[in-house]
């Protein structure tokens, strides 16, 4: 904060009002330009655009989209894509790299150089390249005649993958939503105690819930030249997840060694000191400390994961990236197109750093840290 | 660490122990073998024992192994892309030279102000080499491609944007208010977007900005973008090392009546830059891998003349050897880099050593 004062403080409005000048006029310089060009091409500013029919089909949405539908949709259609594509990402990278952190923190030396090999794998060679690498082998599965089935029920094939779905009774919904209750009514997320007496009780609901009213399971079968029944995951979405997947959960994997070895050790001895078990040491004294520490990490992995997934343009699955340029470059509307873009990822980077900046805040208030 | 993991060299008891101790590690451990001898004996019949390492596309078609004779036959594409086969020599020796300068930059030893002339001259030099001009055959930079192209890149955004991240750094830490909220902008935005946005705009929102008739070609449009990518992540570092400066070193610098200009060149920045160094290491080995992105907006890195090799109907769909060679490349230099980062940690912070 001392820095950067160059002159005295009589020359100080004098270079500020320089420096406002020059940067005005570059930037009425650059619109100027920008409007000229924009002329020449005849091509008007503005987001009328949006409303009329787009004129080009996207495959793999979860939103229906047909050439007749507008371009507003097809954005829509983009970005559920993009958001089913983070959700799950997330959701599925947490998991298997606390897993892989978990292998990686244990003493079994096998073990932990194995993780270590596939994180240095993961880490050292780049993201587009594994995707590429994922979409090559997908589309190179056997025709579906010939489907790989890695479980029962589960099928691989150069059509992508087909899953087996659940279609829940009436009971699951209620126990879900019972969970649901009891968790917020804890209105703790990351409490002193991950599992705590409500917790299990929800636990417990839903399982009882589960077995009373089974879910129907949808299974897919072959039938002529492809599959009925189930849910069928295009191969650009199973690629793009997986490659997102097994590249962030190796990052995961890190930030979770890292967290649980960057808790004092004077925290295990003064538990052990106690006569705690190592396992309930490691349940009520170690992680609560060391989730405490992961989660900024974790969100910015979490939106690095998101910003990944606009790779998808280079294996063909049509995320909201791939959607907006596809538009721009038919419309010509680079500017409005691109604008879009920003104020979607930048809401998305303010509401995440809001929502750490408020955790942060509660841990502060209760003077967790 | 490195005392622990002597410890168990020295008893292959212990060792032995940690592996079948418990029957949780000794599942554990059966699980790993198992997964080793599921996975290897196929892995290394097909990388090794039945692979096909020459001969024409016939010879591969009924192979069961991997067919290394497509990387062997296209080679040259993959390494320099289009680049005239004529020529490629020039290709090869810009990358030589890139990664020559690299090696020498990498002893702390041997940082003296001689090697930032060094690396200007190597850039003019690389730039010479693959564009042709005095005594040379012009080559148009859409013909360039492959390894020196993805080494210019990251070298030319990094050396680029390394002022251009300090600038930005100082900006966000000055006391005025304008060029504190512009830096903080032009950082939160370019961090906040995917590289491709960013691809996007300096390939094609830029050159709108342009006045008419004026016309960026695609590759330095490219490099722009990428500049401006790696400053912001810069910055960020830089910030932070500048931050872990203590404030009684500009406190005392100023007391000694030096002008706040040179206390902030004489005192803070040597710091502060010191610090940052490990962390723009790791910044370094994230923008090589980056730099593929570039495919996106057609210009043939490394890792997108691979990908176009296994488009050729000669060689169609040898892409396991494809992938599997550059991936190999990718990771060598990037382990490489990663480890000498941690040995440059050690050495430049001996007194936090564990």
């Amino acid at each position: 904060m001392t820095t950067g004062r160059t002159g005295g403080a009589a020359q100080e409005p004098l270079v500020s009002a320089v420096g406002f000048l020059c940067m005005a006029a570059l930037v009425w310089w650059l619109a100027r330009n920008t409007l000229d060009n924009l002329d020449r091409q005849g091509i008007a500013l503005g987001f009328g655009f949006l409303g009329r029919p787009a004129g080009f089909a996207l495959d793999d949405t979860l939103l229906a989209f047909e050439p007749a539908h507008s371009y507003a949709r097809a954005i829509l259609a983009g970005l559920l894509n993009t958001v089913a594509v983070a959700v799950l990402g997330c959701v599925l990278a947490g998991v298997l790299g606390f897993l892989l952190g978990a292998l990686r923190l244990s003493d079994n030396p096998i073990v932990e150089a194995l993780v270590r090999a596939y994180v240095e794998l993961m880490r050292n060679t780049p993201l587009l390249l594994q995707l590429l690498f994922w979409s090559a082998v997908i589309h190179a599965l056997p025709p579906v005649r010939a489907a790989a089935e890695p479980l029962p029920g589960v099928f691989l094939s150069n059509r992508g993958l087909v899953l087996p779905y659940p279609v829940p009774g009436a009971a699951p919904l209620w126990a879900g939503g019972l969970l649901l209750v009891l968790l917020l009514a804890g209105r703790r997320v990351l409490p002193a105690r991950l599992v705590t007496p409500a917790r299990l009780l929800a636990a417990a609901g839903f399982a009882a819930a589960l077995a009373l009213a089974p879910p129907e399971w949808r299974v897919p079968r072959l039938k002529g030249f492809n599959f009925v029944g189930g849910a069928t995951v295009s191969p650009e979405f199973t690629a793009l997840l997986a490659g997102l997947v097994l590249h962030h959960a190796a990052g995961v994997s890190e930030i979770v060694r890292g967290a649980v070895l960057g808790v004092p050790a004077g925290q295990w001895e003064a538990a052990q000191a106690l006569g705690l078990t190592r396992a309930r040491t490691l349940h009520l004294v170690v992680l609560p400390q060391a989730l405490r520490a992961m989660v900024p990490l974790l969100a910015s992995t979490a939106l690095n994961l998101t910003k990944g997934s606009s790779l998808a343009v280079a294996i063909g699955f049509p995320d909201v990236v791939s959607v907006l340029g596809t538009i721009g470059s038919q419309t010509g509307q680079e500017i409005e197109v691109m604008a879009l873009l920003a104020g979607l990822f930048l809401a998305l980077n303010l509401a995440t750093s809001s929502a750490l900046n408020a955790y942060n805040a509660r841990l502060l208030r209760r003077g967790e840290r | 660490m490195t005392a622990v993991r002597l410890a168990h060299l020295g008893g292959g008891r212990a060792w032995l122990r940690r592996c079948v101790g418990t029957p949780l590690n000794a599942a554990l451990t059966a699980a790993a073998l198992g997964l080793l001898a599921l996975a290897l004996p196929p892995l290394l019949r097909w990388a090794v024992l039945d692979a096909v390492w020459s001969g024409p596309p016939s010879a591969c078609r009924g192979a069961a192994g991997a067919c290394w004779a497509f990387i062997a036959a296209k080679l040259r594409f993959i390494l320099v892309g289009l680049y005239p086969p004529a020529a490629a020599w020039r290709a090869v020796a810009a990358a030589g030279l890139l990664g020559g300068l690299v090696l020498l930059s990498a002893h702390p030893r041997l940082w003296r102000p001689w090697l930032l002339g060094a690396w200007a001259a190597g850039l003019a030099a690389t730039l010479w080499l693959l564009g042709g001009g005095g005594g040379l055959e012009p080559v148009a930079s859409r013909l360039w491609g492959g390894l020196p192209l993805t080494l210019l890149l990251t070298a030319g955004g990094l050396v680029a944007g390394f002022p251009l991240g300090v600038a930005l750094a100082l900006a966000r830490r000055s006391r005025r208010r304008t060029p504190r909220l512009l830096a903080t902008v032009v950082i939160e935005t370019v961090r906040g977007l995917p590289l491709i946005v960013i691809l996007y705009v300096a390939s094609l929102v830029f050159p709108l900005m342009l006045p008419g008739g004026i016309s960026v070609d695609k590759l330095l449009r490219a490099g722009a973008g990428m500049t401006l990518f790696a400053a912001a992540y810069i910055a960020e570092a830089v910030r932070a090392a500048l931050q872990a400066v203590p404030r009684g070193q500009a406190e005392a610098a100023l007391s000694l009546g030096l002008r706040p200009t040179l206390v902030l060149l004489l005192v803070v920045l040597p710091q502060g830059l010191k610090m940052a160094i490990p962390s723009l290491v790791t910044i370094a080995i994230g923008f090589f891998q980056d730099t593929s992105l570039v495919a996106v907006i057609g210009v043939f890195d490394l890792l997108n003349t691979t990908r176009a090799a296994t488009l050729d109907s000669e060689w169609l769909g040898f892409h396991d050897e494809a992938y599997s060679f550059v991936a190999a490349v990718y990771f060598v230099v990037c382990a490489a880099a990663s480890h000498y980062g941690l040995w440059l940690e050690r050495r430049l912070n001996p007194e936090r050593r564990r």
